[in-house]
């Protein structure tokens, strides 16, 4: 497999000199591998760290400038950031306001990420966290690690980032991130496996005639195979699993994201039959985004993220923001 | 079993982590996101670099620096999760020069408490707590049975090469390869895998 980098060592370290070249709005830490805003933090200003494992981009780094993170800690590819990583993200962009993580639910983030509060709290820095699981994939059972964090992470940062920018206090910006979190669901399918530059091959093996339903965000295989069909099929497919565990109605944030490896248009295919189902259901996709936005590598495939709005989070999702994956109103 | 036992077994855990990077990340491979080799491998190459550079006086000692290399710089959740293994066993061992077979065998239990209360696995659950537990015991066992510590970190060994096996069968019920729900059976677990090597090298410090 093909890949365009140096060495498979220091994947994460020239992605980061890539960003802090082509993003004169950011400061990149490359040593511990934190991507700031280049502005220092806000007095007063609750700030917002995410992170997660490399791979997803844009996610996180994509998504620090104004409006939305105030830091992002990429770790190796699909490997959660270490605690001091992401400790030294909080404790640099604590504005005396507090820091919110938003940490998607798999097991690795969870951990590194309460140690890193623990350390954060350590230098007197208040952390708040918001818990993104929003797969439907999963069973949220004694049997399962929980739902996943998959496309609402993207939502909960817009939205709470936009809160946080208008001087909100820490436990509003954790409440509202905890609401999009409540109000939205994913689900994804892929057609492909990724290929991790480490492992040189293809993470799970598919036919030319099969795809992979509810998969994850780290090319891990999802709960079941099937054939492959048209994007009508798998657009009521995957929206029938998003509506049996929280029905559609109403004013709707609609994601339509690809995982790396699917052009634009496929997405914008897929979007008209994610409308139409929409619209079926009597809800409305007022709000939208179609684009690679949390990804797999170079995985192709798609998921479907929707929020249910309210007015608060529709204006909020339009309040300006303005950085290198998504920017508006500014 | 002194302070060079204990370096000893961290270098062969190491040695033993790098020769089987590849088939732990293929384990991981098929049940999670295929890293899992080359994380431990970064994060034991870094142990050895630690201890290489600042050498611990005590057994306690190299096994808190350990764990401690391992929370900074593998990630994940096997990173906290062994990080801590090896930090609560190397504080069980206090400021003691000389460690006995009892006494290793408690710090033992004290690292397997660690994972259990960090990430919150029973045994079944298809974890690396699967191949610990069974070790723990199989220990503490041989310990009070009065064998010599080659046997007793034999047996260990044993059983923890045993417990990942084990895993072959099971559902995930923590960590990534639940989400895989029934999928997940027929797959030994990469973190059961990697503890059965962590414990043979144990053996293998033991024997030299």
């Amino acid at each position: 497999m093909k890949k365009l980098i140096n060495g498979v060592g220091s994947v994460v370290t020239d992605t980061l000199r890539g960003v802090a070249a082509a993003h004169p709005s950011l400061r990149v830490d490359i040593e511990n591998k934190v991507i700031f805003r280049r502005e220092p933090p806000r007095p007063g200003k609750v700030g917002l760290v995410s992170g997660g494992g490399s791979g997803h981009e844009p996610l996180h780094s994509g998504y620090v400038g104004y409006g939305m993170l105030d830091a992002a800690c990429p770790g190796e590819i699909f490997t959660a950031p270490v605690p001091d990583q992401i400790a030294t993200a909080t404790t640099g962009v604590d504005g005396g306001a507090g820091v919110l993580h938003i940490v998607k639910n798999y097991t690795g983030d969870v951990l590194n990420f309460e140690m890193a509060a623990e350390l954060s709290g350590d230098e007197g820095v208040e952390v708040a966290r918001v818990l993104v699981d929003d797969d439907v994939a999963v069973r949220d059972s004694l049997y399962t690690a929980g739902r996943r964090g998959t496309g609402a992470t993207l939502f909960v940062e817009k939205i709470a980032g936009a809160l946080a920018e208008s001087g909100a206090p820490l436990a509003e910006v954790a409440r509202v991130g905890k609401e999009v979190n409540t109000r939205s669901r994913s689900f994804g399918v892929a057609l492909t496996a990724c290929t991790t530059p480490a492992a040189g091959a293809p993470t799970f093996e598919l036919g030319d005639a099969e795809i992979e339903l509810g998969i994850g965000i780290h090319g891990e295989p999802g709960r079941a195979r099937a054939a492959h069909r048209e994007a009508r099929e798998l657009v009521r497919l995957t929206m029938d699993a998003i509506d049996d565990d929280l029905p559609l109605s109403g004013e709707t944030l609609v994601m339509v994201n690809g995982m790396g490896g699917t052009p634009l248009m496929e997405l914008y295919i897929v979007f008209a039959e994610v409308a139409a189902y929409l619209e079926e259901k009597g809800a409305t996709a007022v709000r939208s985004l179609v684009g690679n936005h949390v990804t797999s590598l170079d995985m192709q495939g798609f998921s479907v993220t929707t929020c249910a709005l309210t007015g608060e989070l529709t204006r909020l999702w339009d309040a300006p923001v303005e950085t290198p994956a998504l920017r508006w109103g500014r | 079993m002194d302070t060079r036992f204990f370096t000893t077994w961290m270098e062969e855990a190491t040695a033993a982590v790098r020769a089987g990077r590849d088939h732990l990340t293929r384990l991981d491979a098929a049940i999670g996101d295929a890293d899992h080799g080359t994380n431990l491998d970064r994060g034991f190459t870094a142990v050895a670099e630690a201890l290489a550079a600042r050498p611990p006086v005590t057994p306690g000692g190299v096994l808190v620096l350990a764990g401690s290399t391992l929370i900074r710089k593998v990630g994940g959740a096997s990173g906290p999760l062994y990080g801590i293994a090896f930090r609560e066993m190397g504080k069980s061992l206090g400021e003691a020069t000389e460690v006995s077979a009892a006494e290793l065998a408690a710090a033992l239990e004290a690292g397997l408490a660690g994972i259990r209360r960090l990430g919150g696995a029973e045994e079944g659950d298809k974890t690396m707590v699967d191949a610990l537990a069974p070790a723990v015991r199989a220990l503490a066992l041989a310990v009070q049975e009065g064998g010599t510590p080659e046997d007793a970190l034999e047996a260990a060994a044993a059983a923890a090469e045993e417990g990942a096996k084990a895993t072959i069968p099971l559902q995930a019920r923590k960590g990534r390869a639940s989400y895989l729900g029934p999928r997940s059976i027929g797959h030994e677990d990469p973190g059961a895998a990697s503890t059965a090597l962590l414990l043979a090298a144990l053996r293998t410090a033991a024997s030299r």
